[in-house]
């Protein structure tokens, strides 16, 4: 279904049900007496266009083709506040592709009426160009909000760089309400960022740039000088700075509710990662109590020194490749408001005092997921036992799990129950 | 009236545990075991050589047997379709049996095979013995449709007892009352092919690691109790380098092949776990790859699109990458990473590798690195792995894409690290990629960040020698779990910011999974009854 995102959820299903109902109420009703048939076109257009918005892309044009009060609805302003352009190759992708007729004539009648726009683009170069292609030529729309999402390896960043931004700047300048704006992993730079802010600092709400190379930090910190009423933020560790937590959380600036930041590395030893301050977070927690940090960690394993020294007001944490032990415990030390905790692997040696101390220090841990770690069973139940009810999400993939003279692995499972409160199993992997 | 009975051999490549053999063998006066063999599928890539040379020889195996038991082998050439009319003409067929074939393709094949041999006025007598029970039976149990996670499928195969007990095999006696008349000039229409007749070269090529065949089925299986008697443990072992060599134990090509029965093979773990335990109930998981394999023929008995991503129902639907020259580096390990190269490489030589090993190349080449649709490494691993079928493959790589069953996507395997931790020696890297051989264990893993000096040292520079990594792994899996993690999140529906959160749970696991364990599969149901009590309102 080709609908674009919107702030809010207006995610309808289309349900083909209604489409054949519909139909079949249509034929009966033809069938049945004229008053009947003219009592069906006098529907308030309103009404027409309400059941539209049930329809998919496809049904809705098919349906614009019964007659000239039907196709007046299906042109309707409201029925084209939200599109995903979806742009692929059949070389390089299984998604089809928006019709290239279609995307004309929405340019052509209906671009002023586009508020929440979203492009889908597949690994190709082309795809990526012919998105720049559409957003060039949006002249005439004020976008609330405007997407670029690469389905697979980011296309985007394959275009020279000054096509993309002169096709993005126009946007900006155009809308001067963009409220949403979600550009990660493209080559967007420091002087397009002041255009954006230039335009829409009003109105900018939600920005995602991760892995957006060409910003420096900089440029980001003009977002978040000017844009006071910036709530959620995402990027990549190296654009953080003590400055740009200060100016998200000057008095002007409206509470944050969420930060998210990557933490990658190419090779090891490659990126030095500088330190932030500790007062800088805490002067971010006090002006924004309930902000959510969510931070992804793509770390060599020695590359953790500058990080979790000191108090850090993490919510929920990803460890995207190993792990050490050592490190697992100085989070338990330093992360008092974790809710969620992901390891993707770890050194293999027992984690359990760090679990053990996880538990007792993250009060509000409500999530925890293990995978490629060791665990002794004792551990566990007791790491269970005093996180109790609050672990709603329990993710701990069944190697995990070493039995000892306690428990075995049959024995866990409902032990692990029992404290939970439901049935709970370790994952599982085939073992085929 | 004379029985002329034909056996009809397509998996179930053996005497023993056969019931649909011993049907043909019932008061028959003739049985004739035949193989249909269509020579023009060997010209097609999707199976290799190492999977066509254990087929041939598991029915050398038999021809062995049966000869044996002075009858022979049948191996026709043709399609069944056309084969068995003639046959039935020529030998004046009046029973035709066949063990079950659960399979889609293999259900459909069947249907029109029965009602074909009705119209010749030929009895079918169908048996299941591929599998431990009756799926239809666990569909049933399940409201009627195959369940979606393993807990689930337990819970429904716990309620099931034990399996049929598996049948003796074929006794002389047996065969002496249906003699058939072996004519002299067998062999020249009906002998095995060798490999060569097939199409393939086979100079220089290195002996089977795996021999196919019934006889080799039940050395193995002999050798894998000794050893698990030995250890006197069941739990499942820490692998290590040897566990990823070809293990001299292993089971699960001859499964496939039916080589040998997974009745005899389960009733076999239960004797010698009561045995070794004295007599407690054994967990459900000692039989952990048995009920793996029947988990995945139940969840694609009536699924024909089970093998697709598009129009299959149970099947996220994933905007993978179309890359045809990545999918060949990694399908002929050229991907620059030497632990993901080795598993490629020593599947590609002999025909299966270590369960793990698995997990790490469908990882790298789907959700982990390449971002490649699972359906081509599906396609790969058919033509190379041994015990890949319809079922057990397909799923598998679902599973392992985390395209398919609640999974969970968060836990990437690290084609550096992952590796490193199984195989902190190296050996394995080195024994399949012996370029590397001379690099030492701190780079091994990793030959790229060697320094210059390490490099010439070992007589191997990377991006001459052997080639640079396709990509980086890091940049790579936080591109790709951004991805699932936003296909999940538009299926559940979920808009927070809880990684785990986003998979949505089987609707399934949310009513009673019907826990009455009093078959004795678990040695705590007691346990489990009072969870239940917590759990309902």
């Amino acid at each position: 279904m080709k609908r674009g995102r919107k702030g809010h959820d207006e995610d309808s299903s289309s349900s083909c049900e209604d489409t054949t109902e519909a139909s079949k109420k249509v034929r009966s009703l033809s069938e049945d007496s004229q008053e009947a048939a003219f009592s069906w076109v006098r529907l308030p257009q309103e009404i027409l266009m309400h059941i539209f918005q049930y329809l998919p892309l496809l049904d809705r044009a098919h349906a614009s083709q019964v007659c000239h009060s039907w196709n007046q609805v299906f042109h309707m302003p409201e029925l084209w506040r939200c599109f995903e352009f979806e742009l692929s190759q059949p070389a390089t992708s299984y998604l089809k592709a928006t019709h290239p007729d279609l995307i004309k004539q929405i340019i052509k009648r209906h671009s002023n009426h586009l508020q929440y726009v979203s492009f889908k683009v597949d690994s190709s170069t082309e795809s990526a160009e012919a998105a720049c292609d559409i957003l060039s030529q949006l002249v005439n729309c004020s976008l609330k909000t405007l997407g670029l999402i690469s389905t697979a390896r980011p296309s985007f960043m394959e275009l020279p760089k000054s096509h993309f931004i002169s096709a993005l700047t126009v946007v900006f300048v155009n809308s001067k309400s963009l409220s949403s704006l979600k550009i990660d992993d493209t080559p967007v730079d420091d002087p397009s960022l002041k255009v954006l802010v230039a335009n829409n600092s009003d109105t900018l709400k939600l920005l995602k740039m991760s892995s957006c190379p060409h910003v420096s930090p900089a440029g980001i910190l003009c977002v978040a000088d000017q844009c006071h009423g910036l709530r959620e933020l995402a990027l990549n560790y190296y654009l953080l700075s003590d400055e740009l937590l200060l100016a998200l959380s000057s008095e002007k600036h409206v509470h944050l509710e969420h930060l998210r930041i990557d933490v990658v590395s190419e090779n090891p030893g490659s990126t030095h990662f500088h330190t932030i301050q500790k007062s800088s977070w805490d002067a971010l927690v006090r002006h924004s109590p309930k902000f959510n940090l969510v931070m992804y960690f793509f770390l060599y394993e020695e590359e953790f020194d500058p990080f979790f020294r000191y108090e850090i007001p993490v919510t929920h944490l990803y460890f995207g490749r190993s792990v050490s032990k050592d490190v697992l415990g100085r989070v338990g030390l330093t992360c008092p408001r974790l809710v969620e905790l992901v390891v993707c692997a770890n050194g293999l040696r027992p984690l359990d005092e760090e679990l053990i101390r996880i538990a007792e220090r993250c009060k509000h841990l409500s999530a925890i997921g293990l995978g490629e770690c060791e665990v002794s069973c004792s551990a566990f139940v007791e790491f269970v036992k005093m996180c109790g009810g609050r672990l709603s999400q329990l993710s701990i993939m069944e190697e995990v799990l070493i039995p000892d003279q306690k428990y075995n692995l049959e024995q866990i499972h409902w032990e692990v129950s029992k404290h939970l409160g439901r049935v709970w199993f370790p994952d599982m992997m085939p073992t085929w | 009236m004379a029985v002329n009975s034909v056996h009809w051999f397509r998996k179930g490549l053996r005497l023993h545990d056969n019931a649909a053999l011993q049907e043909a063998l019932s008061g028959a006066d003739s049985v004739r075991c035949v193989y249909v063999l269509d020579p023009w599928f060997a010209g097609s890539a999707s199976v290799g050589v190492n999977r066509w040379r254990f087929l041939l020889e598991s029915l050398e195996d038999l021809d062995l047997s049966l000869r044996k038991l002075n009858s022979r082998l049948f191996v026709v050439r043709g399609q069944p379709a056309d084969v068995f009319p003639r046959l039935f003409k020529e030998w004046n067929v009046t029973r035709l049996t066949f063990e079950f074939d659960s399979e889609p393709f293999g259900k459909e094949r069947d249907a029109a095979i029965v009602k074909m041999a009705r119209e010749f006025g030929v009895e079918t007598i169908v048996k299941n013995s591929h599998t431990l029970y009756s799926l239809d039976r666990i569909i049933e149990l399940n409201n009627n449709s195959p369940p979606l996670t393993f807990k689930r499928f337990q819970a429904i195969v716990s309620r099931l007892g034990l399996p049929k007990k598996p049948l003796g095999t074929v006794t002389a006696e047996q065969m002496d009352r249906c003699r058939t008349d072996i004519s002299e000039n067998h062999d020249e229409h009906y002998r095995v092919p060798s490999l060569e007749e097939l199409g393939f070269k086979t100079h220089g090529i290195s002996p089977s690691t795996w021999k196919g065949g019934e006889t080799a089925a039940l050395e193995r299986l002999h050798k894998h109790l000794e050893r698990k008697a030995w250890v006197a443990n069941f739990e499942r072992p820490r692998i290590n380098a040897y566990s990823l060599m070809a293990s001299p134990t292993g089971l699960s090509p001859y499964l496939r092949f039916g080589c040998i029965s997974c009745r005899l093979f389960y009733y076999n773990l239960l004797e010698l776990y009561r045995q070794v335990r004295k007599n407690s109930s054994p967990p459900l998981s000692l039989f952990g790859q048995l009920l793996w394999r029947e988990f995945f023929y139940t969840a694609a008995t009536n699924n024909p699109k089970f093998d697709q991503m598009e129009g299959n129902p149970i099947c996220v639907q994933i905007p993978w990458d179309r890359n045809p020259e990545a999918l060949a580096k990694w399908a002929e390990g050229q991907t620059g990473y030497p632990w993901i190269d080795a598993i490629m490489t020593q599947l590609r030589q002999e025909g299966w590798i270590h369960h793990l090993a698995r997990h790490a190349v469908a990882c790298f080449l789907t959700r982990g690195d390449l971002w490649i649709s699972w359906e081509s490494g599906m396609r790969v691993f058919e033509e190379l792995l041994l015990d890949a079928d319809f079922s057990v493959n397909a799923g598998s790589w679902m599973w392992l894409s985390c395209s398919a069953f609640f999974q969970q996507f968060f836990h990437c395997y690290c084609p550096v690290g992952f590796g490193r931790r199984t195989d902190p020696t190296g050996d394995y890297i080195r024994r399949y990629i012996p370029k590397l051989k001379e690099y030492p264990n701190r780079y091994i893993y990793e030959p790229w960040n060697a320094p210059e000096a390490v490099q010439k040292a070992a007589n191997c520079i990377i991006g001459v020698d052997y080639p640079k990594p396709m990509v980086n792994h890091a940049e790579a899996s936080r591109l790709n779990i951004e991805r699932i993690k936003q296909i999940y999140q538009q299926l559940s529906h979920y808009k927070g910011l809880s990684l785990l959160a986003s998979v949505p749970t089987n609707p399934e696991d949310a009513k009673s999974p019907g826990m009455d364990d009093s078959h004795g599969h678990s040695s705590s149901s007691g346990g489990r009854r009072r969870v239940r009590k917590l759990v309902s309102r």
